[in-house]
């Protein structure tokens, strides 16, 4: 391969190459720059803030203390709302504009550790509110398979900067499906650990009980290798389980023996062909690869979504009372006094669909609100828990789409956050029973008149599944092909073309 | 009409824990403004709580000591309001399931103790603290420190089981007393580390239905509690007594001026939407926690009240004194090991609080001056008549003030109790011929001039005559001379 090309390796080759001396870490953490950037970023935007002089820092410090790590070298696109120390942290909103955090959270030190490099922050829906990356601050991020649709969202900058090439492996956050539902828009890998996996210290919360942070890949080894280096206990999160990470170093082991849920009622109506076709396709793939189908039926509680959005939006309502002006960020230059700070502060820093959270939160938690709301939304999560516990007690993991459609057109959703908020659900029952889920990409659809896009199923599994769920998305990404199970990582990937 | 009022206490115990409830930075007090602080307790965004084993602990050892009952499994719960010098706007602490319930704090009053119930004590975070306004140039500004934002507090709340300002002043004295015992606090109220409001309604006397309750804050000293709850109950019964009603509100109290200011109606009470704090697990105190918190424990002030009035004869006032301070109680039981219980007792009350309370200096730099066994020396020399009290006394303060061993200081100074005749018959016949003026009143029958005649002769004995002696002497002497004459 020529050193141009450095940039469609995956990120294990990348790092091996590295650690070999063949390539310099330098130019490893700029060759998507170098590379595809400059034919994609200005189009899809999918990077919020990055600095070339930050870039050669982190690369120097890399090169002269992690040369042998097991990420050596890599390139990290990381969501904007992780704390880094190098870049801003604005998390797609104006009432940050310009914060620079005093921190690195606990996965940034971690990629560091580990030898990565972080190259820039990915943009996002303000504070992660939203599925499409067009509630940003600093504009809509593009689906690079199609400009004019999607890349999803919330975490839509990282996922489209890997499918594109901007670099193999990037973070993003997952509260309702922000990880899941973009990777499948933009037919990357996509991992949601297991809730306390992964620490959440620097994450800017939104959902606290709800939010971890997220792992995107195109392919199934880099999502592995990056959970290794960033999942197990941080004395910084007392959510996280004191127990020491599951084991997914066997990610290619295969899944022959394996049984995978199949409850195709959720899919029976309400959910496009092409989704449908895709978990076709993966159910034939893993069962070819020697896992067994068990179908049934599975009702994941009628009320998920009201769950999901009355826990997300109390506690996000909670978590976003800090930004006010008084300390950080952006303050609103007229303010009498502290009261009108607060409010003026609020009102022209938070965009229409934060606000909108907000206030829905703060009225279930309200007085004479909160037991038919906040507590009730506690009982229904409970039930919903229960009912995944039960499914998995019938098969190891389960597939499921990660979003009903596929990428949707810019400007679709934006007026109806009701058909906004049902896309998500398929994803949110992860975030409210705390377990794992994975998208794996499936291919693109036939060119039906329109340009191909990414198509990709779910795989989700019960807590600390990660090994099972890495297993069965290797297993469907080399299509059931259990020679090719063990084959080395190389550049094969369904990329995007530049139209 | 006449009303009797109901008092409910909310006191606020600052923990002397080394750091914060959530965060590892230094809880000291008194550091450059802002230095101690961490995205933790600044409330940066993507910052995460952990909680302080050891203010835990804390809370769970004062928890025991009230008799309440510390639930296995507690929650933190966010509070929440808006205001500058709480960085998170919200306050993390306990709501509906806090880590102690019930329980009761036994308190002296005159000769009887009496025990005042309360319904919860929990764990929370201090806020910053504000300071307002100032002038620059042309504009008001407030600053705020960080230093204490994130700070552990208890709150330990009362059942409403008070009817008098006297009784309120007296809990916080014995609930200062207890933190102060248990090591948890410092437990000074001017300095914050013990804050007390009071929930206050009157209703006529002899009723049961509770009148509506105003709230009392600022009330930053125990004087200022009785004197602020106190002013609160006649402010009720004026407005009663002129036809009005209570309307519930939270007050301030300016002790300075012994008035009171409304802070804010009904109508702008806060909601405080809380909820349970999903960036902390429930807080697990298994059994094994318990027991080494009660192994921490010790004995109570007020068991160790009982057992010193047992097993030393004390009278129940004096043992109270003693059990005022651990460090006292401690003093005493080794002073004791050496020395008449009462005699002992006798002496710390009379001249070893004294002396502390002139210096305003502490048991600990008493006990370096004079040791248990140093004290007991002094003690027990007046109770053999190796000296009289006053030699000994003064003996004592040259020790609290130099140290040195009085042994020494006894042998240095031939310091003996003098009482034969032999020896004193000198000094009073030395007497009566240098006052010839009072010893003529005396013998004019103006008796009382033999206590000048008495002085007269200690004096020329440098104290260590033994005052009953010279008293029979000077009687006998003058006698003798009122017959001869």
């Amino acid at each position: 391969m020529s050193g141009a090309d450095v940039w469609r390796l995956s990120a294990t080759a990348l790092a091996a190459r590295v650690r070999a001396g063949d390539l310099a870490v330098a130019d490893a953490v700029e060759s998507g720059w170098r590379g595809p950037a400059a034919a994609w970023e200005a189009d899809v935007h999918a990077v919020a803030h990055t600095d070339p002089g930050a870039r050669a820092a982190a690369s120097s410090a890399a090169a002269r203390d992690r040369r042998t790590a097991p990420l050596a070298g890599v390139p990290v696109l990381v969501k904007d709302n992780l704390c880094t120390t190098d870049y801003p942290t604005t998390c797609g909103s104006r009432i940050l504009a310009g914060y620079r955090p005093p921190y690195d959270a606990t996965v940034i030190g971690r990629l560091r550790d580990h030898g990565a490099v972080v190259i820039g922050k990915g943009n996002m829906d303000e504070f992660a509110m939203g599925s499409s990356t067009e509630f940003s601050a600093y504009g809509p991020t593009r689906n690079p398979y199609d400009l004019g649709r999607v890349p999803g969202g919330s975490s839509g900058g990282p996922a489209a900067a890997v499918a594109y090439g901007l670099c193999p492996v990037g973070l993003g956050s997952d509260t309702g499906g922000s990880v899941r539902q973009p990777a499948a828009f933009c037919g990357v890998f996509g991992l949601k650990p297991t809730y306390g996996r992964l620490s959440r210290y620097g994450l800017v919360a939104f959902g606290s009980s709800l939010d971890q942070v997220g792992i995107f890949a195109r392919h199934a080894g880099d999502v592995a290798a990056t959970y290794a280096a960033l999942a197990g206990p941080d004395p910084h999160d007392a959510t996280t389980r004191q127990t020491p990470a599951p084991d997914v170093s066997r990610w290619d082991r295969g899944v022959a023996g394996l049984t995978f849920g199949w409850p195709a009622n959720l899919w029976r109506e309400g959910v496009e062909p092409d989704v449908v076709e895709g978990l076709e396709i993966a159910a034939v793939a893993l069962e070819r690869a020697g896992a067994r189908r068990v179908a049934f039926d599975f009702m994941p509680g009628e009320y998920a979504v009201a769950t999901y959005y009355l826990v997300a939006t109390a506690e996000a309502s909670s978590n976003l009372a800090r930004f006010d002006g008084v300390r950080y960020g952006f303050r609103h230059d007229d303010a009498p006094d502290v009261r009108a700070l607060y409010t003026r502060t609020r009102s022209a820093g938070f965009g229409p669909e934060v606000q909108r959270r907000i206030l829905l939160g703060t009225y279930a938690l309200s007085a004479g609100y909160y037991d038919a709301y906040y507590l009730t939304a506690q009982r229904a999560r409970t039930r919903i828990r229960r009912e995944y516990e039960a499914a998995f007690a019938r098969c190891d993991c389960m597939l499921m789409p990660a979003s009903p459609t596929l990428p949707f057109r810019l400007g679709e959703k934006t007026d109806d956050p009701l058909a906004m908020y049902l896309s998500d659900i398929f994803t949110i029952g992860a975030n409210l029973a705390g377990i794992p889920g994975l998208t794996v990409p499936v291919g693109l659809t036939g060119a039906n008149g329109r340009p191909p896009l990414p198509r990709a199923v779910q795989v989700l599994g019960p807590e600390d599944a990660e090994p099972v769920l890495l297993a069965a998305g290797r297993a469907l990404e080399v299509g059931g092909d259990t020679i090719r199970l063990g084959a080395a990582h190389d550049t094969e990937f369904a990329w995007p073309t530049k139209r | 009409m006449a009303y009797e009022a109901v008092i409910g206490l909310e006191c606020h115990i600052q923990l002397a824990t080394v750091s914060k409830m959530f965060c590892g930075c230094p809880a000291e007090f008194g550091a450059r403004p802002n230095s101690n602080v961490c995205p933790v307790c600044l409330g940066l965004p993507g910052a995460l709580p952990v909680t302080n084993r050891e203010a835990i602990d804390a809370a769970i050892r004062l928890g025991l000591a009230l008799g309440s009952t510390i639930r296995d499994v507690s929650v933190f719960a966010r509070k929440h309001y808006f205001y500058p010098d709480m960085p998170k706007n919200y306050q993390i602490t306990q709501y509906d399931r806090p880590l102690c319930e019930g329980g009761a704090l036994p308190v002296r009053i005159g000769d009887a103790t009496r025990s005042f119930a309360l319904i919860r004590v929990h764990a929370e975070e201090d806020t910053g603290k504000s300071f307002h306004p100032e002038r620059h140039g042309d504009r008001q500004v407030s600053r705020v420190d960080f230093n204490r934002a994130g700070v552990p507090l208890l709150e330990l709340v009362t059942q409403p089981v008070f009817r008098e300002p006297a009784e309120c002043a007296a809990f916080l004295t014995a609930l200062r007393r207890l933190v102060r015992w248990l090591g948890i606090s410092e437990g000074d109220m001017e300095k914050g580390h013990l804050r007390c409001d009071a929930n206050v309604s009157i209703r006529p006397a002899g009723t049961q239905a509770l009148g509506t309750k105003s709230e009392l804050k600022n009330l930053n000293s125990i004087k200022g509690v009785e004197k602020g709850i106190t002013a609160e109950i006649a402010r009720q019964e004026r407005v009663l007594a002129s036809g009005g009603t209570i309307e519930q509100a939270t007050l301030l109290y300016d002790a300075d001026h012994d008035k009171l200011a409304v802070m804010r109606s009904k109508e702008h009470a806060h909601d405080y939407r809380y909820f349970p704090e999903p960036d902390l697990p429930q807080l697990a105190v298994d059994a094994a926690w318990l027991a080494a918190a009660r192994e921490r424990l010790a004995e109570l002030p007020w068991t160790r009240a009982e057992r010193f009035a047992a097993e030393y004869g004390l009278p129940a006032y004096d043992a109270g004194v003693l059990c005022d301070q651990r460090e006292l109680a401690d003093y005493f039981e080794e002073v004791v090991k050496e020395a008449d219980p009462k005699k002992v007792s006798n002496w710390i009350m009379t001249e070893m609080l004294r002396h502390l309370k002139a210096t305003q200096r502490g048991v600990s730099d008493w006990a370096r001056n004079v040791p248990p066994h140093h004290f007991a020396f002094i003690i027990r020399s007046v109770e053999t008549a190796q000296a009289t009290a006053t030699s000994a006394k003064s003996v004592l303060d040259e020790v609290f003030a130099n140290g040195g061993d009085p042994a020494s200081i006894y042998a240095e100074r031939g310091i003996r109790a003098r009482s034969s005749s032999d020896e004193l018959l000198p000094l009073v016949r030395a007497a009566i011929e240098e006052n010839p003026g009072p010893v003529a009143q005396y013998l004019g029958g103006k008796t009382a001039t033999l206590g000048f005649l008495v002085g007269q002769v200690m004096k020329k004995s440098g104290g260590q005559a033994v005052p009953q002696t010279v008293k029979d002497l000077l009687e006998a002497e003058l006698a003798r001379r009122a017959a001869a004459r």
